[in-house]
């Protein structure tokens, strides 16, 4: 059986500067793997290779055995690979549910799309109930908190029904509580989803990880469970050499 | 399935959307004003002035949708507002010259009708081109830009740059166009003395209901998930596009309804008001139609058939009694409008309405 994402030999120059240089990266039906690296490292870039926002300078990004190198954002979306951003963008003036209820219209025809929308569907009902949002459904999204913005974020991309889910550091800003409760969710989506997250946190990454891949300065520098990782001396002196105190208690500890 | 429907307590119950009936009774009430008190009240040229203003807020209605729904702003409206408008001249320019040529080509020593008009002798294709060639033309315009992801003020200023070439292409073609003058000088409409009280009263309900009727299209229309999906389209092009839409596709229908719907308000204008010409479809007419829409208030469609009305008798009064000030007064109302109240009049008057 074929990998569900394999990218190949990936390049991406920006303005002679290296965001990532040759990366070999394959992700199984079924996974749930985190992308960690410090700052810098090609992270958001190789999600936006897969999603299509960056256009690769070299290399191949298959998905379920095709390649969609020439692919637009939107017809990835319709293959069924879905993304969340750093910062979430959910659009302020619809409501919760409207927002959900967009997110899980995309594969009806367009001439549908000109009736109203008459209730909630089960798709809509289910990302609500995931996220525990439902109390908030009548609410302009513009009124979350970053919290509810992330997770509507989430929910929304649940209500896609994607494939392959990338969600780029999800607990980001959150507080203990929030990240927690994400990381719940997570693990609730890993079960019958292939998911990709980027996380910084290592707390986070001890907790709910399987597999972890490491980038460094666009390249790819080992991949293995947690521990593995963990034990690497790159991955150590990767951190290290960045901030000595803030690695050793993120990686050593 | 079965899941959904023990949910409904849980999902419906704080999912509150209320049928809202103000909307709908304003509507009425509107309508009552338009189509029964207006023409009671209002002596044949004021409701002549009327037509042309509502005419006008066809048009307002159409950059309503487009810039306050879709967030594209289009300052060259003017351009399909005048291809409908010489479609219908056209027509009108050679039903009344019967089997000589319109009076202009005679002027301009032109012998035999041009091939572009003789099609536009039957009312038929004449309608139909009034729908098909702006619509086409802002289909085409669409698919080109927003493809390549032209838009903000790059767009404003390429629709601009559209207007100001159509009036170009229009002074030049002096003998196919009737150059500066345009075209004017019609006698019959559709088999009725066009300057008759009773043909411009008929002329006034059919642009009232016409434009009832593209307003109640375009409010069918914000309210879909189309609606939902343009707005998100105008908040937020790029995340729309990881939602699986192509912002292109949504944008481009979007404009093309505007489009038309200039193109039908440019046919009904020809007839009440008696001419078409670039004059009156260039920059300066297009971007007085913006600058209304503003101030009545963009976001909502109401404020924008406002805005154009309000303009239009603005526009005429400070004309009739103030000729030189109404440019600067029209300058200071977008000023103030931006500055105090971005949401326009609807705007301002809703903010009220929440605060009581």
């Amino acid at each position: 059986m074929t990998a569900l994402l394999e990218v190949r030999d990936v390049s991406v120059v920006f303005d002679g500067f290296r965001a990532l240089d040759g990366v070999n990266f394959t992700v199984d039906h079924g996974e749930l793997r985190f992308l960690i690296g410090p700052n810098g490292a090609g992270k958001t870039t190789l999600i936006d290779i897969i999603t299509g926002l960056t256009k690769p300078t070299t290399g191949t990004v298959s998905f379920d055995g095709s390649v969609i190198n020439g692919k637009r954002e939107h017809q990835r979306v319709r293959l069924g690979i879905g993304r969340t951003f750093q910062t979430s963008v959910v659009f302020e003036e619809l409501t919760v549910l409207e927002n959900l209820d967009l997110a899980a219209s995309f594969r009806r025809p367009l001439v549908s799309l000109l009736a109203r929308r008459k209730g909630v569907t089960e798709k809509v009902a289910q990302a609500l109930e995931t996220t525990q949002l439902t109390d908030l459904a009548g609410r302009k999204a513009g009124v979350l908190s970053h919290g509810q913005r992330q997770w509507l974020e989430i929910g929304m991309l649940i209500a896609q029904g994607p494939r392959l889910l990338l969600l780029d550091e999800p607990v980001a800003g959150m507080s203990a509580d929030e990240r927690a409760r994400t990381g719940e969710l997570l693990t609730e989506i890993a079960k019958d989803h292939t998911v990709i997250v980027i996380e910084h946190d290592m707390d986070f990454l001890r907790r709910y990880a399987s597999t972890v891949t490491v980038l460094h300065e666009g390249k790819l520098l080992i991949e293995g469970s947690v521990d593995e990782v963990r034990a690497d001396p790159r991955v150590q002196e990767v951190y290290l050499g960045r901030a000595r105190e803030e690695a050793a208690h993120d990686v050593v500890s | 399935m079965t899941a959904t429907l023990e949910k409904p307590p849980v999902t419906e119950a704080p999912v509150k959307e209320p049928r809202d009936w103000r909307g709908p009774a304003l509507f009425a009430l509107v309508a009552v004003i338009g189509l029964v008190v207006m023409p009671l009240v209002l002596e044949p040229f004021r409701l002549g002035l009327l037509a042309k203003y509502l005419t006008y807020a066809i048009v307002a209605l159409g950059i309503g949708l487009a810039w306050g729904q879709g967030g594209m702003l289009t300052l060259g409206q003017g351009v399909f507002f005048g291809l409908g408008g010489y479609a219908m001249g056209m027509h009108l320019k050679l039903n009344d010259a019967g089997d000589g040529l319109p009076d202009f080509m005679v002027w301009s020593g032109v012998e035999t009708l041009p091939a572009l008009w003789e099609p536009f002798r039957n009312p038929v294709f004449a309608i139909a081109m009034v729908v098909v060639v702006p619509g086409a033309v802002a289909w085409l315009l669409g698919t080109l830009v927003f493809r390549q992801r032209v838009r903000g003020a790059y767009f404003a200023i390429l629709t601009q740059a559209l207007a100001a070439a159509m009036v170009i292409l229009l002074v030049g073609q002096q003998g196919l166009t009737g150059g500066t003058n345009g075209l004017t000088n019609f006698f019959e409409f559709f088999g009725q003395d066009v300057a008759a009280d009773s043909t411009q009263r008929g002329l006034y309900f059919t642009v009232a209901i016409v434009l009832g009727i593209l307003f109640i299209a375009a409010w069918q229309l914000q309210r879909s998930r189309f609606g939902r999906l343009l707005l998100a389209v105008r908040d937020g092009e790029d995340r729309v596009r990881f939602l699986g839409y192509n912002p292109a596709t949504v944008k481009t229908i979007t404009f093309t309804l505007s489009a038309v719907m200039a193109g039908i308000a440019g046919a009904l204008f020809v007839p009440v008001v008696g001419i078409i010409s670039p004059a009156l479809l260039g920059v300066v007419p297009s971007l007085e139609l913006v600058v209304a829409v503003a101030v009545g208030g963009r976001f909502a469609l109401a404020g924008a058939v406002l805005g154009a009305v309000l303009m239009g008798y603005a526009k005429t009064y400070f004309s009739e009694e103030l000729p030189d000030a109404w440019l600067y007064l029209q300058g200071a109302l977008f000023i103030l409008v931006i500055g105090l109240a971005p949401k326009g009049i609807i705007g301002f008057l809703r903010r009220k309405d929440v605060a009581a």
